[in-house]
């Protein structure tokens, strides 16, 4: 099974890009599975004001940001920068000393935040096989039998369908962070946080999985706030990338570059050398 | 290619080959009863070449004529019955407080400052010990039994099902949050499963607490059960039947365990350290 990441990459890499479109926007390829409900809509992130204190710790310090619908925003920073700390704000795990974090529609309208979060380790239940792990995600007052059915809809775009009663144990590590893809992208939510999710992953099944990411997030269409310490991966993934030092914006860089990305690409390089500049500059 | 493509997902979706490994498994199991048996071949030479008094230990083939006679007129059955059903109800009702306390200690802050002190010191009793005033309170009826066997397996329960809610993963329960589970979700979907392992442990140790306090009180106080007939026997002299209900009591316990352990690879299949 050692070997498996590197297939895993391979599978990704080889797969035709018309063939997983088509299965994640309409449902309508070859497929037995049932149809998926309809894109959640994408949420507006406005941010004011946001500060949040441990104690005498202040970790974030007035942070303002509008992140439009559909934007993919990194966030990098050096450790202790409270860039972790913002995500879990993002995500309710943590409320804001003070400040306002409101989601929005495109035309304004409050929503609910429908956030999911992806973490740097998988989180699955180990007592559960991969279809209720995935299931998880459609939350509560859902027969089982609907969300079986549409936690395969998903495994069948993750490429997992055969895995499907398998326990997580015996899953790789990059099978793991699908499934937990898998589970985050289910009940189609209008934002996804990902707290170093690929942290974790061998560097050939790392950029499998940034591929992947960032192919579900051009189809499915979600507000997405990825948290990295890898620059290069924060230019490939991104529409945007912000510099946290010490609790503040430092740097709010846009990425213009169309999707997908190539390894390689002179500007990018460019930008991520301006960045690391920007990070380290600041010691 | 088609290692790429199994990866992938797209040609398995049969079962994996399993190897044939039955002979391999016979071993297995005999091995462990080749002590036991070796044992009691020993045992019976030794009584048969007279080494071992008849007074001070009965041949195995003493005891097992007692057994024939035990079982004849259906005392036997009717003994192991009764302590059966006693070691049960203790059981089930000191181990369903034990579980509720560990629970609600594990889960509720307010709960465990109430109640974790007392229980910790109620705990260093031994529990024996209270047989005279179980006596006083209770007399010598089923009371008096089903009390201390309940009070015995009490606290393993409650140590390991307190210990396994403890030590569930704080990120699982974080996910199960965010993924908006109410609380009986939480707990039947992530905390419980996460510490049946350690309650199986706590299990395990009480079957044991839960055999030995019932020879105990049966022993005292008792006109029925195993501990009834073993000191019943103690005064007519009938060593065989004394060694009896020690076999009989090896066996149960052994058995108890063995229901135990089997319950537990069932409800612990995901775990790669229950799997086989």
């Amino acid at each position: 099974m050692s070997i498996a990441p590197f297939h895993t990459t391979l599978s990704l890499l080889t797969e035709p890009e018309t063939d997983t479109r088509t299965n994640l926007r309409t449902g309508r390829a070859a497929s037995p599975v049932p149809q998926p409900g309809a894109p959640a809509k994408a949420a507006v992130l406005t941010l004011r004001g946001v500060e949040k204190s441990f104690g005498a710790n202040r970790v974030l310090r007035g942070i303002d940001l509008v992140i439009p619908a559909g934007q993919f925003v990194a966030i990098v920073g050096k450790s202790g920068c409270g860039k972790s700390t913002l995500l879990r704000l993002l995500v309710g795990l943590e409320t804001a000393s003070s400040g306002d974090i409101v989601f929005t529609d495109e035309e304004g309208r409050a929503i609910g935040p429908e956030a999911r979060i992806m973490f740097q380790e998988p989180r699955l239940l180990p007592w559960f096989n991969v279809i209720d792990n995935v299931g998880v995600g459609l939350g509560e007052g859902i027969s089982r039998a609907e969300a079986r059915a549409r936690a395969e809809q998903v495994l069948w775009e993750m490429h997992l369908r055969d895995k499907a009663l398998d326990w997580p144990a015996s899953l790789s590590g990059g099978q793991r962070q699908r499934v937990a893809l898998a589970r985050a992208l289910v009940s189609r939510p209008g934002f996804l946080a990902l707290d170093e999710p690929l942290g974790a992953l061998d560097a050939l099944t790392r950029i499998g999985m940034q591929q992947l990411v960032s192919r579900v997030w051009r189809e499915l269409g979600f507000t997405a706030v990825l948290v990295t310490h890898d620059v290069n991966e924060a230019v490939h993934l991104a529409d945007r990338v912000i510099v946290l030092d010490e609790g503040r914006v430092m740097l709010d860089l846009d990425v213009p570059q169309a999707h997908p990305r190539e390894h390689g690409d002179p500007e990018l390089a460019r930008l991520e050398g301006r960045l690391l500049s920007a990070i380290l500059g600041t010691q | 290619m088609t290692s790429i493509d199994i990866e992938a997902g797209r040609t398995v979706t049969g079962s994996k080959p399993r190897s044939l490994r039955l002979p391999r498994l016979d071993r297995e199991r005999l091995l462990p009863f080749a002590v036991p048996l070796a044992l009691v071949l020993l045992w019976q030479a030794g009584s048969s070449l007279g080494l071992i008094s008849d007074r001070v230990m009965p041949s195995p083939v003493a005891v097992t004529q007692a057994f024939w006679s035990e079982a004849a007129d259906g005392s036997l059955g009717h003994n192991i019955l009764v302590s059966g059903a006693r070691a049960l109800a203790g059981l089930a009702i000191g181990g369903s407080i034990g579980f509720l306390l560990g629970i609600a200690n594990g889960v509720s802050k307010l709960s465990e400052q109430l109640t974790d002190t007392t229980l910790q010191m109620i705990r260093t009793i031994p529990h024996l010990a209270m047989i005279p005033l179980v006596i006083l309170w209770f007399g010598i009826g089923e009371e008096a039994k089903l009390f201390l066997t309940s009070l015995g397996v009490l606290f393993p329960i409650y140590l390991n099902t307190y210990h396994g809610v403890r030590n569930v993963d704080r990120g699982l329960i974080e996910m199960g949050r965010i993924y908006g589970m109410s609380n009986w979700s939480l707990f039947s979907k992530v905390i419980f499963p996460g510490a049946l392992p350690s309650i199986f442990v706590g299990l395990r140790y009480a079957l044991g607490i839960m055999w030995l306090t019932l020879i105990v009180s049966e022993s005292i106080a008792a006109s029925s059960g195993i501990g009834y007939m073993a000191n019943n026997a103690r005064e007519f002299m009938m060593t065989d039947v004394v060694v009896l209900a020690l076999v009989i009591y090896a066996v149960l316990g052994k058995l108890a365990d063995v229901i135990a352990r089997s319950l537990e690879r069932w409800t612990l299949s995901w775990n790669a350290a229950y799997q086989r």
